[in-house]
């Protein structure tokens, strides 16, 4: 067994295997000095080190070379050393930068937030409003590209797209075959099938829970709501493809999405099955656990849960309610 | 996009198989899909550009996913995703040969042939287009013609208009 | 007359025959490797000799060797970078145009000192005639018995092939040219781990240029260190320089590194001065990607020394005066040229040629082209200026490969250097169409008020 190596981030000191990636370490320390992570995603292998949001200051190498490192480093590809120092949130200069790939993700989005889906659970839009300016000094016409269609289960808007790549591992190491990927080069380049197919097998929609702006949405909950009026709880399902652990949107009684379980960071803790995604979305297909924990930063917990209790099912079963009448009435009074 | 109905069918010819045997011959074992690259140069030499079908066929060659054809051919610039006159000159539109006047070279080919750039002339013999430094800077201005990407050197508009006389008789 | 190491012969006719090649000494090296030396011996030449990498980087060739993994059971390669698409650079063309076996002299060496059996020449796709040139006198070398099985009875295999690219300059990158030779995209790979760890297939791999693999062959033949008696303190040996733009004698010349500038730019032997009787205004001395100089800076130092081709002399001062070697791509503009047409036209090949993998690049390249465009076409506002400044240093230092920092500097140094310039295409917008800024004070002789060293 390797001895674990020590690493300070903004000042916190935490132990951890060797091997780890600053970003990892910084997400075992936890809080506010974890760097934002707009295209690393701890699940797919290879990902990272494209969006430079996650970007530190290394001030100190390690205990054997204290050099201070030349750059700012992707802190999702870059592994920590025994004795490194790095400055996160403390370092006006990473600040500074990370305003500037804020700014620069920005220039070509075509901010219509208003009119997307993923408004309220959107990373880009998180990273905008704490990094970002108030006015983009950027005066051109914005980039667009062709609509493209790629079939009934997913929708796919390319001038949202940050170029993440996490569609393309997910398609790559979830799926059993890939049908999209990144067509051309430099700023042209977008997600594309290339000729008219659809992506559909087991696993695509799970590229919809990867991605971390609203190019890949659900298409069967596509205009249906704001996902801040839906309430999520988490339930599952014996489900003999995946896990069958995932999160149920209600709006009142009806399940208008199915999406998996995501951590705190916005990643899944396991990837789900369409069957599970697009097809059962009903009540009755699901064994319902608790309300979904939803931070309290999120726009989706303003309005929520003191509608929650009891579940908008018990709510409108008058049965249900009255058989139910005292454990409500425990809960209601805690 | 491309619709599926768009789609021709291609056909290789047995000498393009065996080139494609021979190229990926120079790699090892299991390491095959190195040989797209040449492959595609291959098939654009011999039918002109590359259709969706005929990357179907590469990927069907290298047993790998169609998309990783394509994903290859649309991020390097020397592959023809659309079909081109049979000669396109290629001109070097950057820094170097642009003191030297290849603006001027290239608002001449586009007189002269009366298309502009990426454009097919009317009898599908010409089409033409800037593309970024050829290593050529000494020489300049300089444009190049495929499949075997001839070169023509120190550039100016009688030399432009005697290789299109030339291109023209052929 | 100077010293010649790689183009010595490159006027004998039929040079680029492997019979003619060998009367003129050509594949001694190869003999004097395989037979009298042990692989640790050749590199340990390579190290003496203090070459440094041609490519742009300037990385010490033998140091990059002695890097280079060496597990059991593991095949090991050696790549040779001939993707030349640096703005400004053509030697490596001009060498396997009209002296196809010193690189593969260079490359039978270098592959028995490294242990690879497969070596690859990834040269550009639009090179073709190139590739042709050398699958030729690879044909040649192998019928000759200086490739393949046992080469000269030694007991060592090597079999070379040639690559070719597909278009995109991205592919210099050596991880980028490593993925596009393995048929993905050339997106660049993000390192730690190195070539020399896990390149090509993920086996130790060294990616070298094509001149430095070249100059293998008279190190080898004279030995190390015969070559560093040419050149000047860690400027070793002698270069290969692409002089292009508005010169008298554009060309590639063989230069013993440590050359004055200004003789390189107006003596007979090399350049022979600015074309058409005008005055030189500015340069870019090593390929488009490093900072451009005004006249003055270009002859001489800050502190009035004259500047000499080498990789310390180049780069002296910073970038505050000073710009690098880089890849030997020396571009001279005259009076008459426009340095703020001339940025743009490079913001628009960064732009071209970005992978678009990191987001600093992919987008930052593009809206510096077009703040450049509308400045260059009239239409410009004094605060793009500084909004250039900043935008440079967004991309700077900020992505996975160099290619974020070779689409800054050019803008930044622009910026630096010929300022007045882009304010006067600011100022007067009609003006700027129609005519040019002029030398202005570039090529005036450095005042003592304004010499500035960093140290």
């Amino acid at each position: 067994m390797s001895e674990k190596v020590k690493v300070t981030i903004d000042g916190i000191t935490v132990e951890v295997e060797p091997g780890t990636t600053i970003l990892n370490a910084a997400r075992q320390i936890g809080g506010d000095i974890v760097p934002p992570a707009m295209c690393y995603y701890s699940k797919l292998e290879g990902s990272g080190g494209k969006c430079r949001t996650c970007i530190v200051k290394v001030s100190k190498g390690s205990e054997k070379d204290p050099r201070p490192m030349p750059k700012l480093v992707a802190s999702c590809r870059t592994t920590v050393m025994d004795g490194m120092e790095v400055q996160n949130i403390t370092s006006p200069e990473v600040m500074e930068a990370r305003a500037g790939v804020v700014e620069i993700l920005l220039i070509n989005h075509p901010l219509d937030c208003p009119v997307c889906d993923q408004a309220g659970e959107c990373d880009l839009q998180n990273l905008g409003y704490e990094h970002g300016l108030q006015k983009t000094r950027y005066e051109f016409e914005r980039r667009t590209f062709e609509r493209i269609d790629i079939g009934d289960k997913i929708q796919l808007h390319m001038n949202r797209c940050i170029l993440c790549y996490r569609c393309v591992f997910t398609a790559d190491q979830i799926t059993n075959k890939r049908v999209h990927g990144i067509l051309n080069r430099g700023d042209h380049s977008e997600i594309s099938t290339y000729i008219q197919t659809a992506v559909d097998n087991d696993f695509s929609g799970n590229v919809i829970d990867v991605c971390p702006v609203g190019a890949l949405t659900d298409k069967t909950f596509r205009f249906k709501n704001r996902v801040w009026f839906t309430k999520p709880v988490d339930a599952h399902r014996d489900c003999p493809t995946c896990s069958g652990k995932v999160t149920l949107w209600y709006k009142g009684a009806d399940v208008l999405r199915v999406t998996a379980r995501k951590d705190i960071y916005g990643e899944v803790e396991e990837f789900i099955c369409n069957t599970c995604r697009f097809e059962k979305k009903k009540t009755d297909d699901w064994v319902l656990e608790h309300p979904t924990h939803i931070s309290d930063a999120s726009v989706i917990s303003s309005n929520h849960y003191e509608t929650m209790i009891p579940l908008p099912v018990i709510q409108e079963n008058l049965r249900l309610q009255e058989a139910n009448k005292v454990e409500l009435e425990k809960t209601a009074k805690f | 996009m491309l619709k599926v109905e768009e789609q021709q069918p291609v056909e290789f010819s047995p000498a393009l198989i065996t080139k494609f045997d021979e190229i990926s011959s120079r790699y090892p074992e299991g390491k095959q899909k190195s040989a797209l690259l040449p492959m595609l140069h291959e098939v654009q030499a011999e039918l002109g550009w590359l259709s969706a079908a005929a990357m179907d066929k590469v990927a069907d060659y290298l047993k790998i996913e169609p998309i990783e054809v394509y994903e290859v051919a649309s991020f390097y610039s020397m592959y023809f995703l659309k079909p081109q006159g049979k000669y396109t000159l290629e001109v070097c539109r950057t820094g170097p040969c642009c003191l030297v006047g290849a603006e001027k070279v290239m608002d001449h080919i586009e007189q002269t042939l009366g298309v502009k750039e990426g454009e097919v002339t009317a009898d599908g013999l010409f089409s033409w287009r800037g593309v970024e430094c050829l290593a050529a800077c000494g020489f300049g201005p300089v444009l190049q013609i495929g499949p075997e990407y001839t070169f023509y050197e120190n550039l100016d508009e009688q030399k432009v208009d005697t290789l299109i006389a030339e291109l023209r008789k052929k | 007359m100077a010293r010649k190491l790689l183009l010595e012969h490159i006027n004998v006719p039929g040079i680029n025959t492997l019979d003619v090649y060998r009367q003129k000494g050509g594949y001694r090296a190869v003999e004097k490797a395989l037979k009298t030396l042990t692989p640790d011996e050749v590199v340990e030449e390579v190290k003496k000799s203090g070459l440094r990498g041609r490519g742009g980087a300037g990385f010490p060739t033998g140091m990059k060797w002695s890097f280079l993994a060496k597990p059991e059971g593991v095949a090991r390669y050696l790549v040779c970078n001939a993707d030349e698409s640096e703005p400004g650079t053509f030697k490596d063309r001009y060498l396997m145009t009209y002296i196809p076996h010193a690189l593969i002299e260079g490359m039978i060496v270098a592959s028995y000192a490294l242990g690879a059996k497969t070596s690859y020449i990834y040269v550009r796709g639009e090179m073709m005639p190139q590739i042709r040139i050398l699958e030729r006198a690879i044909a040649e070398a192998k019928a000759a018995g200086f490739l393949g099985k046992n080469i000269l009875g030694t007991g060592y295999d090597l079999e070379l092939y040639v690559q070719p690219g597909g278009g995109a300059y991205i592919c210099g990158e050596e991880t980028a040219l490593l993925e596009s030779l393995e048929g993905k995209r050339g997106n660049p790979r993000i390192k730690p781990p190195f070539p020399a760890i896990a390149g090509l297939y993920g086996c130790p791999t060294v990616v070298n240029n094509v001149e430095s693999i070249a100059a293998v062959v008279p190190i080898i033949n004279d030995g190390g260190d015969e070559y560093t008696k040419i050149g000047i303190g860690r400027s070793t040996g002698t270069k290969l320089i692409s002089a292009s733009g508005n010169l008298v004698k554009p060309g590639v010349y063989e230069i013993e590194l440590g050359l004055p500038v200004e003789e390189f730019i107006y003596s007979d032997e090399y350049c022979g001065g600015i074309a058409n009787g005008k005055r030189l205004k500015a340069t870019v001395a090593g390929g488009s990607s490093v900072p451009v100089l005004p006249a003055n800076l270009t002859l001489k130092l800050a502190n009035g020394e004259p500047r000499l081709m080498s990789y310390e002399s180049l780069s002296e001062g910073g970038f505050a005066t000073g710009t690098m070697m880089g890849s030997g791509g020396f571009i001279a503009f005259d009076e008459d040229q426009c340095i703020v047409r001339n940025t743009w036209n490079f913001s628009r090949f960064y732009h071209h040629e970005s992978c678009g993998q990191c987001s600093p690049c992919r987008e930052g390249t593009g809206w510096m082209e077009k703040v450049l465009h509308r400045i260059e076409h009239g239409h410009g506002k004094m605060s793009d200026i500084d909004l250039l400044v900043d935008v440079s240093r967004k991309i700077e230092g900020n992505t996975i490969c160099p290619l974020g920092d070779a689409a800054a500097w050019p803008v930044a140094s622009a910026i630096r250097h010929f300022r007045d310039e882009f304010e006067w295409h600011v100022r007067e917008p009609l003006k700027s169409q129609e005519t040019n800024y002029g030398i202005a004070k570039y090529a005036e002789p450095i005042a003592k008020a304004e010499v500035t060293t960093d140290n």
